[in-house]
């Protein structure tokens, strides 16, 4: 563990912190401006995923373990997350014959 | 604390009856556990002086009073879905179970006392409605729905949670107290990255409770899923959600106000304009409501924006009362809608000579939304204005009125269809569960308005 957490600390706090913001970003454009439901989706994975690395490299600095378990509560319940959004994909699927988020403009302003 | 156990002892029961056919028991056993777990909570006040389980919890009394609100107002709705879920599917155990679900990540979030318990509830009540959204499998509008809210549910979580790291970045703890500690042991300079996260998660909370610039999913998802579940997600969802939000930044960003509150001020603004305004010109009574529901998002962040003594006891008068008064409106408008079909103005032409106690309930939910006194709704809006006089925040409070005075054009709408506007039209038969609810929420909305001495002085 004290290894890892060497290993980590290589790295200055400040790049963990740019990386995480610039992967979140990424996964933020992706939802605005992607029409698949199933690129959305990963999109909005990606930002899980920056939080997760930023919350590990926060809890290696701070020499504190709730941040790493943190990062489990957030794995578990975005798997429990994909359980049901992918069901959801399933049936849109099943009604509509496609998973483009533009055909579904049947509620209107 | 009892009372979450009770609840998701309770969901787990439930779905076990469903499993073994007993689909009369549903109902009743879901109904009394409810009542069980109401009668645990309220003997818990007073008496949640220290967080519990390491700190997870604090079962104060901030926490009772909301628990014992959504608990109330899901035993109404719980009552409502007699005969209503049979429509929909065969498998009606489920639905109880994941509304009960719903509950318990309620119950966790209105008494949080960690981050990631926030995380947590906001996570179990989010899935539960996801899949509640989308129970009717073959209709497009509750497909539409689920998915919009799946997606933009989601996407509000990454801010939240974006935001919570920065904190914990900052403050080396997800514990409320401690961050609270860390605010006040800084007065000159905290960490940058502290206000980042401030951001966030007024952002992502925002998002959750339908705030302007973030409420765009809200009227698709609300006029697409069932009406039930409507009743549900703008009701007992909405106050959780507020619940939250306020025991956030009461508890830990109060002394940093100057910071966070010109932006939420605007986004108050904003929200009761956008609200109120897309409501006037809404021609369907479900999408009239979710507008509205906007709109009272806007009066509800006002207590953030006036944080003071008196913010939990004005959020919680005017959730009462919101919610008392949409649950009549959305039960009446489900059984309109199964007599004429549509959701429109024009399907309540008439209904005063027909229904006279019907065009009378409706007639006491919408004075109540509109504020005018006699009614909850007028108490609350009182509340909520005062706590914002007392911050001196004089123009808030002038359109804010405004945006009252607008509002009861679209709900007078209503009560002169029902009353003045003539069609030919049977009479909408209710069962005794519609009765009973519909009568009990008018009686208490009119009782709160006269006496508001009753909650008025709960903290």
């Amino acid at each position: 563990m004290d290894n890892i957490t060497a290993t980590i600390q290589v790295v200055p706090l400040n790049h963990y912190i740019l990386l995480s913001a610039i992967i979140f970003t990424i996964g933020v454009i992706g939802v605005l401006i992607r029409r698949n439901a199933i690129i959305i989706f990963m999109s909005v994975e990606l930002m899980l995923n920056a939080v997760n690395l930023l919350l590990t490299a926060f809890s290696a600095y701070s020499g504190d373990a709730s941040g790493q378990v943190f990062v489990f509560f957030i794995m578990a319940l975005a798997a429990a997350e994909v359980a049901v959004g992918l069901a959801i994909i399933v049936m849109v699927y099943r009604n509509t014959n496609s998973i483009d988020i533009n055909v579904l403009n049947r509620l209107k302003w | 604390m009892n009372s979450l156990i009770v609840v998701s002892i309770l969901a787990l029961v439930v779905l076990y009856l469903g499993l073994f056919k007993a689909k009369n028991a549903l109902l009743p056993v879901s109904v009394l556990g409810l009542v069980a777990a109401l009668v645990l909570a309220v003997c818990e006040w007073n008496s949640g002086a220290a967080p519990i389980f390491s700190g997870m919890m604090h079962f104060d009394n901030f926490a009772v009073a909301f628990t014992s609100l959504t608990v109330v107002s899901t035993i109404l709705i719980l009552l409502l879905s007699k005969q209503y879920f049979e429509k929909i599917s065969e498998n009606v155990a489920e639905y109880y179970t994941i509304i009960l679900f719903a509950l318990a990540g309620i119950i966790i979030m209105v008494s949080y006392h960690n981050l990631s318990m926030l995380f947590v509830g906001l996570e179990i009540m989010s899935v539960s409605l996801y899949i509640l959204a989308g129970i009717k499998k073959r209709d497009f509008a509750s497909n539409e729905a689920s998915l919009k809210y799946f997606l933009m549910g989601a996407f509000s979580t990454g801010f939240l949670l974006f935001g919570i790291a920065l904190l914990y970045g900052a403050s080396h703890s997800f514990d409320l107290s401690v961050i609270a500690k860390y605010v006040t042991d800084h007065p000159e300079g905290l960490n940058p990255i502290f206000y980042a996260g401030i951001v966030l998660i007024m952002v992502g909370m925002c998002f959750k409770v339908g705030a302007a610039p973030f409420h765009f999913w809200v009227p698709d998802v609300y006029e697409g899923s069932p009406t039930l579940i409507t009743t549900f997600m703008a009701t007992v969802v909405k106050t959780a959600g507020f619940a939250a939000f306020l025991r956030l930044f009461s508890i830990c960003f109060a002394p940093l106000s100057d910071f966070w509150m010109p932006t939420l001020l605007a986004i108050t603004i904003i929200t009761l304009f956008i609200g109120n305004i897309t409501a006037l010109f809404q021609d369907n009574f479900k999408r009239m409501l979710t507008y509205s529901s906007v709109s009272h998002a806007g009066y509800m962040l006002f207590a953030i924006v006036a944080l003071g003594a008196t913010s939990s006891n004005a959020i919680f008068v005017y959730t009462a009362a919101y919610s008392l008064a949409s649950i009549i409106a959305f039960a009446v408008l489900i059984l309109v809608k199964e007599q004429t079909g549509s959701e429109n103005f024009d399907s309540f032409n008439g209904l005063g000579k027909k229904n006279p106690f019907l065009a009378l309930v409706v007639t006491v939910s919408m004075l109540s939304f509109a504020g005018i006194p006699l009614t909850a709704g007028f108490i609350g809006k009182f509340f909520m204005f005062s706590s914002a006089l007392q911050e001196y925040h004089i123009w808030l409070v002038v359109l804010a009125i405004i945006n009252a005075i607008i509002s009861i054009f679209y709900y007078f709408r209503v009560i002169v269809a029902m009353y003045f506007k003539d069609a030919e039209r049977k009479e909408l038969v209710s069962n005794g569960y519609f009765k009973l609810v519909l009568g009990a929420s008018a009686i208490i909305t009119v009782v709160l308005g006269v006496y508001p001495s009753l909650i008025t002085d709960l903290f």
